[in-house]
C-alpha cells in the first residue's frame, strides 16, 4: 500500500462574500481577490505541512495544479515538486498531475520532470491529467483538441525520456525540429505514471491500455467499483489482470483528536459551495469539444439551467453517509477507511486532509495523526487484504515493459 | 409568398455539404453565422424573391457533417470555392452574416475576379481596432445567442423564448467546430485586412447600430481595407441583422446587387 497526503492548497484568505456576489469563484472571478501577502504565508504553511508529512513517515505527497481560482493555489505543480525534491529525503513526489494538453512544448515539461527526478534521487511519480475545462480557457488552449493533445504530448514526453536523441518529432499538434534533451530521468525506463480522473470513461480505458494505475478522485464506492470493472475489462483485453497495484483512490479525510472538531473542520471540504473547483459557469468547466460527445445532450440541458448537474451535487451529510467525506479521530477514521479498502481494494491511497479555512494548527495535527496513527493501522489492514502498491508489486511502468502478458482469452481465464 | 426550396447534399472537394437553393436571377451565396442556421429564415425567403439563392450549411455546422481535418476558416472558404465550381456558378454575389462574413471575405481574396458583389454583415474576420469580438468560450449558449439581438422579442420570434434542447445541442456542436477552426487568434485573421486590398468587386458593409458581438470598429477596418466599399448602419438592430430585420437587410442587399 502506498499512502499519501494531499491538499488542494486553498487560497483561504479570499473574500467568500465577493465570490457569492460575483456568482462564480473560478476563471473570471477577479484576481483582485487574491491576496499575495496571505498567499506568501499560505504557500509556506503548505511547505510546513509537507515537511511534517515526511517526518511522520507518509509515503508520498500528492501535488496538482489549477488556475484562476481560490480552491487551489498551485498554478504549476512542478514548482512545488522541485521544492520538495530539494527539501525532502524520503517521501515520493506524486504529481497528479501535470495537465499535458496545456503544454505548448512537452519537451520542456519532460526536461523539468527529469530534473525533479534527478534532484529527488528518483522519487518522482509523474502523473498526467487532461486538465479541467477552465484550465484550458485560463491558458488559452483549445478544448476541442484536449484529448488529442493529451495523448500526443504523452507520446512525446515518453519519447523524450526514453528514445536516444537527437530525433525529429512531427505530430498533429506538436512539431519539434530537434528532440535531444540533456536532462533525462534517473528512474528507468522512466518514472511511474499514474492517471487520476473522475468521470471520463475514455481516460479509464486509456490508462488501462497503458497499464498505468488509475487514481479515482473522491468517487463513491459504487462509482469506484464501476471504474475498476471497466479498467479490469480493458486490462484483460490488453493481456494482463488488473489488481490493487493498478488502483488508486483519493478521499477527503480530516483527522483530529476530537470528533466535534473533526466534524467542524470536515465541513470545510464543502467550502467551495459543494463544488470541488468552485462555482463556475458550466460552459467554463466543460467547454464545447472538451467532454465526451455522448454526454453532450445532458450537459447542454444542465448548462442552460434546465436540468441538475449530471455529475451530481450532494449535501455534506449525504457525502458523509456515502463515505466520500470521512472525519474523526484516528480510530473512527480507520474503521471507515477499512470498509472502503475492503470493497474497492486499492494499492494506492491518498488522503485529502485539509481544505478551506482549516487552521494551520489543526492541519498539522491532521497530518501528524495521519502519519503516526492512521497510516500504520491502514498498512496492517492492507497487508491482511494483500493490497500491494505498484512499488511493492514491482509492476511494470508501462504495458510495453510487461513480462507477463497473455493472450486476452488466457488472461480472462485466470 | 411561399418559396420553394430544394435541399440536397453536394460533395465539394471530398466534403459533403447540406445545401438549400431557391429563386432565380443573379446567384447569391449566403453564408450563415457561427451559431449555425435554422432551416428556414425570412431573410432567405426575401432574397430568393429576387435572386438565385444558395445557402450551404458550413462543414461542421447544422446539417453538414464535420470534416475532422479542417483547421482554419480559410479551409471552409476553399471548400466553398469548390462548391461554386461544382455548381458551375460564376461571379456570384457573396453575402456573409457575422462569422459567414469572414468566410465570404476569405473567398473574395482567393479569386478577386470571381464574384460580383461582396456583402459583409457584422462580419468577423478582422481584429476590431476598438473592443473585442464576444467570446463564445466564456458565454453561455442562451446568453450568446441572445447577445446577437437588440430586441429580445426578435430572438423569441426566431428561436422561441425557450429554445429546444435540440437547438442547445446544435449550438454546442457549432461551438465545437468554431473552436476547432477559429480558436486562436479568436475569430479573426491577421492577414485578411492586407489581402483584401486586391478586391475589385464593390462591397457593402452592414452593421446593426447595437452590435454586441462584433464591435463596429471592425466594420470600419473593413471599410478601409476594401478598395470599393461603403457602410450602412441599421438602426435599432443587433448583430444578427438577418434575423432581426430580415426585410430591411434583404432590401439593402437587393438594391446593392441591382446597382450595376
Amino acid at each position: 500500500m502506498h499512502l499519501m497526503y494531499f491538499t488542494e492548497q486553498p487560497m483561504s484568505a479570499y473574500d467568500e462574500q465577493a465570490g457569492r456576489d460575483f456568482g462564480a469563484t473560478a476563471l473570471m472571478f477577479p484576481n483582485k481577490h487574491f491576496d499575495p501577502v496571505a498567499g506568501s504565508r499560505l504557500y509556506n504553511n503548505y511547505i510546513e505541512q509537507y515537511m511534517l508529512a515526511e517526518e511522520v513517515g507518509i509515503d508520498g505527497i500528492m501535488l496538482n495544479e489549477h488556475h484562476n481560482a481560490p480552491f487551489c493555489m498551485q498554478a504549476k505543480a512542478n514548482i512545488f515538486a522541485a521544492i520538495l525534491a530539494g527539501m525532502t529525503k524520503k517521501t515520493k513526489i506524486v504529481m497528479l498531475g501535470n495537465p499535458l494538453p496545456l503544454a505548448e512544448n512537452p519537451i520542456r515539461l519532460a526536461e523539468e520532470l527529469a530534473m525533479i527526478d534527478m534532484i529527488s534521487k528518483g522519487r518522482l511519480v509523474s502523473g498526467f491529467v487532461r486538465g479541467g475545462g477552465q484550465e484550458q480557457l485560463a491558458t488559452g488552449v483549445n478544448p476541442a483538441f484536449n484529448r488529442e493533445r493529451f495523448e500526443e504530448a504523452h507520446d512525446l514526453v515518453v519519447q523524450a525520456w526514453t528514445r536516444p536523441g537527437p530525433f525529429r518529432y512531427e505530430g498533429t499538434h506538436y512539431q519539434h525540429r530537434v528532440v535531444n534533451p540533456w536532462a533525462v530521468p534517473l528512474q528507468k525506463p522512466y518514472p511511474r505514471v499514474w492517471i487520476p480522473g473522475v468521470i471520463s470513461k475514455e481516460t479509464i480505458v486509456w490508462a488501462a491500455q497503458q497499464r498505468y494505475p488509475y487514481i479515482a478522485l473522491n468517487t463513491s464506492i459504487e462509482q469506484t467499483k464501476k471504474i475498476w470493472e471497466l479498467y479490469d475489462q480493458v486490462a484483460l483485453q490488453s493481456g494482463y489482470v488488473g489488481g490493487p497495484e493498478n488502483r488508486g483512490y483519493l478521499i477527503q479525510v480530516h483527522i483530529s483528536d476530537n470528533e466535534d472538531k473533526a466534524r467542524e473542520n470536515a465541513r470545510q471540504f464543502r467550502w467551495m459551495q459543494g463544488e470541488f473547483t468552485g462555482l463556475a459557469h458550466p460552459v467554463w468547466s466543460t467547454p464545447s469539444g472538451y467532454g465526451s460527445p455522448t454526454n453532450r445532450r445532458a450537459f447542454v440541458e444542465f448548462a442552460a439551467g434546465r436540468a441538475i448537474n449530471p455529475r451530481g451535487n450532494t449535501s455534506f451529510e449525504q457525502q458523509v453517509e456515502d463515505l466520500r467525506i470521512i472525519y474523526g479521530t484516528p480510530k473512527t477514521v480507520v474503521a471507515k477507511l477499512k470498509r472502503i479498502l475492503e470493497q474497492t481494494r486499492p494499492g494506492i491511497l491518498a488522503l485529502w486532509g485539509n481544505d478551506g479555512r482549516v487552521s494551520q494548527e489543526d492541519s498539522l495535527t491532521c497530518v501528524r495523526l495521519m502519519g503516526q496513527e492512521v497510516f500504520p493501522a491502514i498498512r496492517e489492514i492492507a497487508k491482511s487484504l494483500d493490497l500491494k502498491s505498484p512499488f511493492e508489486a514491482n509492476a511494470p511502468v508501462h504495458l510495453k515493459y510487461s513480462t507477463d502478458l497473455k493472450p486476452a482469452k488466457a488472461a480472462a481465464a485466470e | 409568398m411561399a418559396v420553394d426550396w430544394a435541399s440536397s447534399t453536394i460533395e465539394a472537394g471530398g466534403t459533403k455539404l447540406h445545401v438549400k437553393r431557391a429563386g432565380r436571377g443573379r446567384p447569391v451565396l449566403v453564408l450563415h453565422h457561427e451559431t449555425g442556421t435554422l432551416d428556414d429564415l425570412p431573410f432567405y425567403d426575401a432574397l430568393a424573391a429576387n435572386h438565385a439563392v444558395i445557402v450551404p450549411h458550413h462543414p461542421g455546422y447544422s446539417r453538414s457533417e464535420r470534416p475532422d481535418w479542417m483547421r482554419s476558416v480559410r479551409d471552409i472558404a476553399v471548400v466553398y470555392r469548390g462548391l461554386l465550381s461544382e455548381l458551375k456558378v460564376a461571379r456570384a454575389a457573396l453575402v456573409g452574416l457575422g462569422f459567414g462574413g469572414w468566410i465570404a471575405a476569405e473567398m473574395a481574396t482567393m479569386a478577386p475576379a470571381d464574384l460580383s458583389h461582396l456583402v459583409l454583415v457584422g462580419a468577423m474576420g478582422i481584429k476590431p481596432p476598438q473592443g473585442d469580438i464576444l467570446d463564445l468560450a466564456v458565454t453561455g449558449y442562451m446568453d450568446y445567442a441572445r447577445a446577437a439581438f437588440h430586441d429580445q422579442k426578435a430572438f423569441d420570434r426566431v428561436y422561441g423564448a425557450e429554445p429546444s434542447v435540440d437547438q442547445l445541442e446544435m449550438w454546442d456542436i457549432c461551438r465545437e467546430m468554431s473552436f476547432r477552426i477559429a480558436w486562436k487568434p479568436y475569430m479573426y485573421s491577421q492577414t485578411l485586412p492586407h489581402l483584401l486590398k486586391s478586391m475589385r468587386a464593390p462591397a457593402l458593409i452592414v452593421w446593426g447600430d447595437d452590435d454586441k458581438v462584433v464591435p463596429i470598429s471592425a466594420g470600419k477596418r473593413y471599410l478601409e481595407s476594401l478598395p470599393d466599399a461603403h457602410l450602412e448602419i441599421v438602426r435599432s438592430c443587433g448583430h444578427a441583422v438577418d434575423m432581426e430585420q430580415p426585410e430591411a437587410l434583404a432590401k439593402l442587399v437587393t438594391n446593392f446587387i441591382g446597382r450595376e
